[in-house]
């Protein structure tokens, strides 16, 4: 029980660590590798919560396909710098106030979210203590192709529609 | 670990999102944020599909992973749309439509 808890705090602190090197670093290729960080962290919290295909899925599609994606754009794009500078000193006085008024809509979120949780009863309880976790790829393969086979079917509409969006967005206009 | 933990982890991450989306000033960092928001919501329908014994937040967890996947997908298409016209990343270069 003692190495779960250690193991949650050291997976939790890789992910909030990674988290906000994603939100402070200035260089998107830093961002970019900083949420794969996290990305590996947050599967080691899924591996913790019994749920290792979902754990697989986190590294393989998320840090291994999203995030490339990701990383390919910024390298395509060769603008490694946030160019906020010059914006900011033409308009030496707006940016900071509306940057003040974003970070305290965060920080309010994040009050309003620990006050809920306060307030909520039930969660000292060890997880799912009383119940065994379902954690086999044949259960989740069963339900998603029997529960959820219309959200499946909708998802695969979505991915075609992405895919030919993306096509059209990105090709180069031929005039 | 008590579920707890796990939610309180899940609303941080989402904060920090939330805090990315309004401070940095690029487009690519305003995506990663979002993947971040994302992210935190998968935490949490894990942690209470774990909590009840159910198999549900797992799958909802793939949908999301699938929804991610084409919102990066036609996002960064966007963005490379808007940097052909611009040479710039930064969101306030994109004003045009501004009453």
């Amino acid at each position: 029980m003692a190495s779960d808890a250690l193991l949650f705090y050291l997976f939790a602190t890789i992910t909030v660590a990674g988290a906000l090197m994603v939100v402070t670093q200035k260089n998107p290729v830093y961002s970019v590798l900083s949420i794969i960080a996290a990305f590996f962290g947050l599967a080691g919290l899924y591996v913790l919560l019994e749920a290792p295909f979902v754990a697989v899925a986190q590294i393989i599609i998320y840090a291994g396909a999203i995030m490339v994606l990701f990383l390919f754009v910024v390298m395509l794009l060769n603008a490694p710098r946030e160019d906020a500078a010059e914006w900011d000193r033409s308009h030496p006085l707006y940016r900071p106030m509306a940057m003040r008024i974003g970070g305290a809509l965060a920080v309010l979120l994040a009050l309003e979210l620990g006050w809920a949780l306060s307030r909520t009863t039930g969660l000292a309880a060890g997880i799912g203590e009383d119940r065994p976790a379902v954690s086999s790829v044949e259960e989740l393969g069963r339900v998603l192709f029997t529960d959820y086979m219309f959200a499946f079917e909708v998802t695969s509409i979505l991915i075609i529609a992405a895919m030919v969006g993306a096509v059209v967005l990105a090709r180069r206009r031929e005039e | 670990m008590p579920l707890g933990h796990y939610l309180v982890l899940s609303g941080l991450l989402f904060a920090i999102g939330t805090a990315g989306v309004f401070l940095r000033r690029n487009l690519i960092a305003l995506l990663l944020s979002v993947e971040l928001m994302l992210n935190a919501v998968n935490l949490a329908f894990v942690a209470f599909g774990r909590q009840w014994g159910a198999v549900d937040g797992q799958i909802i967890t793939f949908f999301v992973m699938t929804v991610a996947a084409a919102e990066a997908a036609v996002g960064l298409a966007i963005v490379i749309a808007l940097f052909r016209h611009r040479e710039s990343l930064n969101p306030e270069a994109f004003t045009s439509l501004k009453w």
